[in-house]
């Protein structure tokens, strides 16, 4: 029986529930020195000066490192897909500060307590400019994104003529919608430990990263040494959700500061210091347009997103991916526009560019539906495209419609009454709603390395990552499939930049790239043990055993024309029911139900645990999570988990998921998909439309928390 | 086992219990219970999410209940029993809400996983490892960024029937 | 944190007496690390009150003496006060994690600092509580959380704690024991409303420590409730919160209590609507006309405006849970 498709327990799970498993800040170093970030208080201007006396008094300071006297670092460089355009922050390069909580100097000390204690005496002077922050200020100066900046979102080309289609339409709705600004806000915080070589050559760096290799070039062009010297491990991320994509400044900062002292240095930013020291999913203001028939078949969308941005980089994301596809429609005009303010760069967010995108036109879908006085889903079910109209290209697989159908009928979904508030629970009024879900099968070229050992033992090692998928268990599961051999008989090796070429770990690309670059190692491995022997089956670890030696294979997957020949997406329902309380406008989710087409599922026990995970990511997206920004200086406001609100267990409702079957034979690869991006990315919107259907009153403000209720 | 910080406040030091060890530190009284256990004795089982008591990630059991090590001064646990998630499993045998977080695939990250366990447990020991609605509220200092709550509740109730 | 001396006193006395010398009081020390952590505060000295604070939870017949000792969770479980006063026992339930609860004292619990971002970001300049005279940047600003009754230019924080609430409704008086003596003091005094000087908090006096909370049993004490109104479903400070006593004659209303919290800069006990409620049918009508009076003198600055809206039908909503209702 193969092992893809079984729902095993991960095969990390007894290191995570013993403590065993270490994260970037918890690798022990010799003559650890600990550093604590100083961060700016202005949102624009200069640095003027710098007081270190009462800051240098702190026992234990081993150094205080500012624009002045830290090293100078070579340009960052740009790598695609992850990095936005523009000119990164170089940190303690310069008297600048673009934004608030900017890392503008660093203290080194013996320990942590000394290190934060003489960090909060450093005194700093500025010469502040001023800043804009107020987003309905910032707005007023929103401009069309140029070509260099979206080059790489292709959901942003339009077709037909949107504009004459909907002054004619015989149904339209215009449907504004405002995102606040989120944070992933992972658990575990940002850390790095640095560390460099006695001849200061080489630099080991264990960092929260979700992309080994690339984190190893940007400090190589950083520190001018070839990023073969650059050493990142981080076998476990706790969480990124987007986060640890780019490089952040904190890390040069640590290796500076290991440099500096001559020691390895461990840095980790505080909950308040995240805020300002990495990125967030930007605030957007949305507006859909939408035309249809009378019968519900839509003749025109035009959907415009206004982004927020900081000054020195511009971050585009695939809000407009999802609006040209998923339904079937000749006329569709995407402008994306960005509004720059005086803040940190945003950066991509778990479902990013399409949760945003798919919230704003399911929103508006709903209103088609109550426009057209028709049931939401069958007004899905009308539109379902046949083809992918934009790419002009046929789709490699599409299951949207048994999505729909299955999802509607565990959901129960015909006994809904469609007239809003119409529905009761005691006091509580209930409100069903759906959406749809999509996010594209991305793949890209990867490789990896297999070895069976004279003794008998499989390793298999790629430079990925798992930030909470399971990827240590799913490639284990490829690897021991292809082998014959059992889970327990294959040690795999991942999070290490020196372990063979591997993509970012995100995009939902992990085991559709590194998947099949595993089994090809894997076939090439038992190729080689078998050729060595002279046969052509048999267990290859007895083979080699008895040969006596090593044997080794290099493995990749390259998706080569697959692009143009197919387009590939996965496609998803989410169905979700809230209870809104008439008294409090206190609004809690009690269930939600997702079927998803996602190709092939290689462990279900996985997959489903990605699927809650990303429906308690919409409900926080939907009810709870805004980064509160003061419009005047630009503090957070919010800059902890006190008051940043994300789901506890006693938001959690009753889950269901359910998978289509999808065999995909078009897509390439193992035939996944791709699972953490689409779990998410419908559900906000389910919850939107369901909290319209218990109350009457259209929310067009993420989060919809008590306050926007009460005064809508 | 002794450790010294070069730099630090004066001693007699703080000597803490842990998981049935003892050890002396030298450490001021500005050091939090969490720190201590993380950067002095390398325990790093017990996670830092926030430093604030908001997160849960830090949660250890302090004289037989389960407190947020971040906001506890190592100075005020002196020889008081501590228990780390490092000290759960006895004789190498997992204890069953380990054992059942890997069941139920109670976590993703598991970054927060440690703080869950040992909240988890000391929930159980309180009685409301039997009630979806008790585990619910009484889990909610916990939190999962991953979102596996679903599975944790599943995990606490296996072990609180076998416990 | 900065390195700073931990005293440990012999008793509340030799306490008071650290306290007035300048030393900063530490209990369990949840909201006190936070605050140090975040460099709010600095101090040099504390003064450990655990080893000298009394953890007892008593129950007689003139009602509940909680030690300021006490550990919220420990209150909160305590079968005796779910007995006597359950809105005690409902707001602690409802308050922080119980990781945080294990450690909490009761009288820590009623000096917690406002949740105000602006006061809690020691990066933001103008803030009257931690500077005074700097200003005050929740007014214009990011002010969601903040308060719309008893705020002043100064100032438009609120105080977090939903126990205190759930203390004045219950008209509970606070036992302290300072340099000079003992005294005891009405929950009510305990805070203090701002117009031009929103550092000072309270009116203890320079080392006064809360020794004990003694809450009268009564009808009304046995049969509130407390309900509390935030985003998400746990672990969260109050957006608004009600405290309620009812005492019900015959299907009229005898006696009220009433207090509400997240909505003043101190817990606000509403007498316009207990005044409103005597001798009324307890029904939901006579509930929504008096806590129409809840927002007598309530202004709104921006973003909080939506509590002025919601108070009435949360206090309405609360009067009838206190009157039996579902």
């Amino acid at each position: 029986m193969s092992l893809i498709g079984q729902p095993l327990p991960r095969v990390d799970g007894p290191d995570k529930v013993t403590g065993r498993a270490h994260y970037a800040a918890d690798f022990p170093a010799d003559r650890m020195a600990h550093a604590a970030v100083v961060q700016s208080t202005i949102a624009r201007g200069r640095i003027t000066g710098f007081d270190l006396a009462e800051a240098e008094q702190v026992p234990g300071v081993l150094a205080i490192l500012t624009h002045r006297n830290a090293p100078r670092l070579g340009k960052i460089p740009e790598i695609p897909p992850v990095d936005p355009v523009g000119t990164p922050e170089h940190p303690l390069q310069d008297d600048l500060v673009l934004h608030q909580n900017q890392h503008i100097a660093v203290v080194v000390a013996e320990t942590l307590e000394q290190a934060r204690w003489a960090a909060s005496r450093v005194r700093v002077s500025y010469a502040p400019e001023p800043a804009v922050i107020d987003m309905q200020a910032t707005l007023r100066h929103a401009r069309p994104a140029s070509k260099d900046e979206i080059s790489a979102k292709p959901g942003n080309v339009g077709r037909g003529d949107a504009d004459a289609t909907l002054a004619s339409a015989a149904v339209t709705v215009d449907s504004l919608s405002v995102m606040e600004r989120e944070n992933q806000n992972p658990i575990e915080l940002h850390a790095t430990t640095a560390q460099w070589d006695s001849d200061g050559e080489r630099l080991t760096v264990w960092d929260k990263t979700q992309w080994v290799q690339s984190c190893a070039k940007h400090l190589g062009a950083a520190f001018n040494i070839p990023p073969e010297r650059v050493h990142v491990i981080d076998p476990f991320i706790g969480g990124a959700f987007g986060s640890s994509l780019r490089v952040w400044p904190h890390t040069y900062i640590a290796a500076m500061a290991a440099k500096v002292v001559g020691r390895p240095v461990k840095l980790v930013l505080s909950r308040r210091e995240y805020y300002g020291g990495t990125g967030a999913r930007p605030w957007t203001q949305q507006r859909v347009r939408l035309g249809a028939d009378r019968d519900g078949s839509l003749q025109a969308i035009r959907h415009e997103v206004t982004a927020e941005n900081s000054r020195y980089e511009i971050y585009t994301e695939n809000v407009l991916k999802a609006t040209p596809i998923l339904y079937r429609c000749r006329n569709v005009d995407l402008p994306y526009r960005v509004a720059l303010r005086d803040v940190n760069s945003p950066n991509a967010m778990r479902g990013p560019g399409l949760a945003t995108g798919v919230y704003a036109l399911e929103l508006a879908m709903d209103e088609l539906a109550v426009a057209l006085k028709m049931d939401p889903l069958a007004l899905r079910l009308r539109n379902i495209p046949e083809r992918d109209q934009m790419k002009d290209l046929p789709f490699s697989s599409i299951s949207l419609e048994q999505c729909l159908t299955e999802a509607a009928s565990r959901f129960g979904w015909d006994r809904r009454n469609h007239q809003p508030g119409s529905m009761r629970d005691g006091r509580l009024q209930l409100g069903w709603g759906m959406a749809v879900s999509n996010y594209p099968a991305e793949k890209v070229k990867a490789t990896a390395r297999a070895r069976v050992t004279a003794k008998g033992e499989v390793h298999v090692a790629t430079a990925s990552s798992d930030m909470g998928p399971g990827t240590w268990t799913s490639v284990t599961q490829v690897a021991a499939d292809t082998l014959d051999l059992a889970m327990e008989q294959v040690k795999l090796s991942i999070g290490d930049s020196a372990l063979p070429m591997a993509p970012v770990h995100g995009g939902s690309m992990t085991i559709s790239s590194i998947g099949p670059a595993v089994r090809d190692a894997c076939e090439k491995l038992r190729g080689a043990v078998y050729g060595a022997a002279g046969v052509n089956t048999g267990d290859i670890l007895e083979i080699a055993r008895r040969i006596g030696r090593d044997f080794e294979a290099e493995g990749a997957f390259d998706p080569g024309d697959l692009e143009e020949r197919f387009s590939m997406e996965g496609f998803g329902a989410v169905f979700a029911e809230v209870t809104v309380d008439p008294d409090t406008s206190e609004i809690r989710v009690r269930r939600i139900t997702g079927a998803y087409g996602i190709g092939k599922v290689v462990n279900p026990l996985l997959a489903r645990s990605q699927c809650i995970g990303g429906m308690m990511g919409g409900i926080g997206m939907a009810l709870l999570e805004q980064t509160e920004i003061d419009r005047r200086s630009g503090r957070f406001v919010n800059g902890n988990l006190a008051e940043y609100l994300v789901p506890t267990m006693a938001d959690t409702p009753a889950l269901d998921v359910t998978f289509v079957p999808e065999e995909d034979r078009n897509v390439g690869g193992l035939g996944t998909k791709g699972l953490g991006e689409i779990a998410l990315v419908g559900v906000a919107p389910a919850i939107a439309n369901a909290v319209f259907h218990a109350t009457g009153k259209r929310l067009r403000h993420l989060p919809m928390t008590p306050d926007r209720l009460a005064m809508a | 086992m002794n450790t010294q910080d070069s730099h630090t406040a004066p001693a007699p030091g703080v000597t803490l219990l842990v998981n049935g060890t003892r050890h002396h530190l030298a450490i001021g009284p500005e050091v939090t219970l969490l720190d201590a256990l993380r950067e002095r004795l390398n325990l790093t089982g017990a996670k830092k999410g926030c430093d604030l008591g908001q997160c849960g990630a830090c949660t250890v059991i302090l004289d037989g209940k389960r407190v947020n090590s971040c906001l506890v001064l190592a100075a005020r646990a002196q020889d008081r029993p501590i228990t780390t998630i490092e000290g759960l499993a006895a004789d190498g045998r997992l204890h069953p809400l380990q054992q059942a977080f890997i069941t139920h695939d109670a976590f993703q990250c598991g970054y927060c996983t440690p703080g869950q366990i040992m909240s988890g447990v000391a929930l159980i020991e309180e009685g409301r490892g039997h009630d979806e609605a008790e585990i619910r509220k009484h889990m909610s200092g916990n939190l999962c960024r991953c979102g596996a709550y679903a599975n944790i509740i599943a995990a606490i109730r296996e072990a609180a029937a076998r416990t | 944190m900065q390195s700073f001396t931990l005293q440990r006193p012999s008793g509340l006395a030799e306490a008071a007496r650290l306290g007035a010398e300048g030393g900063e009081f530490i209990a369990g020390g949840t909201d006190m690390l936070q605050l140090m952590k975040e460099w709010v505060r600095t101090p040099d000295r504390l003064v450990d009150l655990d080893p000298v604070l009394d953890p007892r939870i008593e129950a007689g017949p003139q009602g509940l003496r909680i030690g300021a000792g006490a550990r919220m969770e420990a209150v909160a479980v305590h079968p005796e006060v779910a007995r006597i006063a359950p809105a005690i026992s409902e707001a602690l339930l409802e308050s922080a994690s119980p990781q945080v609860r294990n450690l909490a004292t009761m009288g820590g619990n009623l000096l917690q600092r406002t949740r105000c971002g602006y006061f809690r970001d020691a990066g933001v300049a103008a803030c009257n509580k931690r500077r005074p005279g700097s200003g005050c940047a929740a007014i214009g600003g990011e002010n969601r959380i903040h308060a719309v009754l008893g705020t002043s230019g100064q100032c438009i924080a609120t105080h977090p704690s939903d126990f205190a609430v759930a203390l004045v409704a219950l008209e509970a008086t606070l036992h302290l024991a300072g340099p000079d003596g003992e005294r005891d003091m009405p929950i009510h005094h305990l805070y203090r409303t701002w117009d031009t000087h929103p550092e000072q908090e309270t009116n203890l006096r320079p080392g006064e420590i809360i020794a004990a909370i003694q809450v009268p049993a009564t009808a009304l004490s046995r049969n509130a409730r407390y309900l509390k109104v935030r985003d998400r479903a746990a672990f969260e400070w109050a957006l608004l919160s009600a405290a309620v006593g009812l005492e019900i004659d015959g299907g009229t209303v005898r006696a009220a209590r009433v207090a509400m919290g997240g909505v003043g800069t101190k817990p606000w006990r509403m007498r316009a609507v207990e005044a409103a409620l005597i001798g009324k049918p307890a029904n939901d009508d006579s509930y929504a006309a008096a806590a129409a009076h809840a927002t007598e003198g309530a202004v709104a600055r921006g973003e909080n405006a939506y509590k002025i809206t919601l108070m009435p039908r949360v206090l309405a909503r609360a009067l009838a849970l206190a009157g039996g209702a579902a």
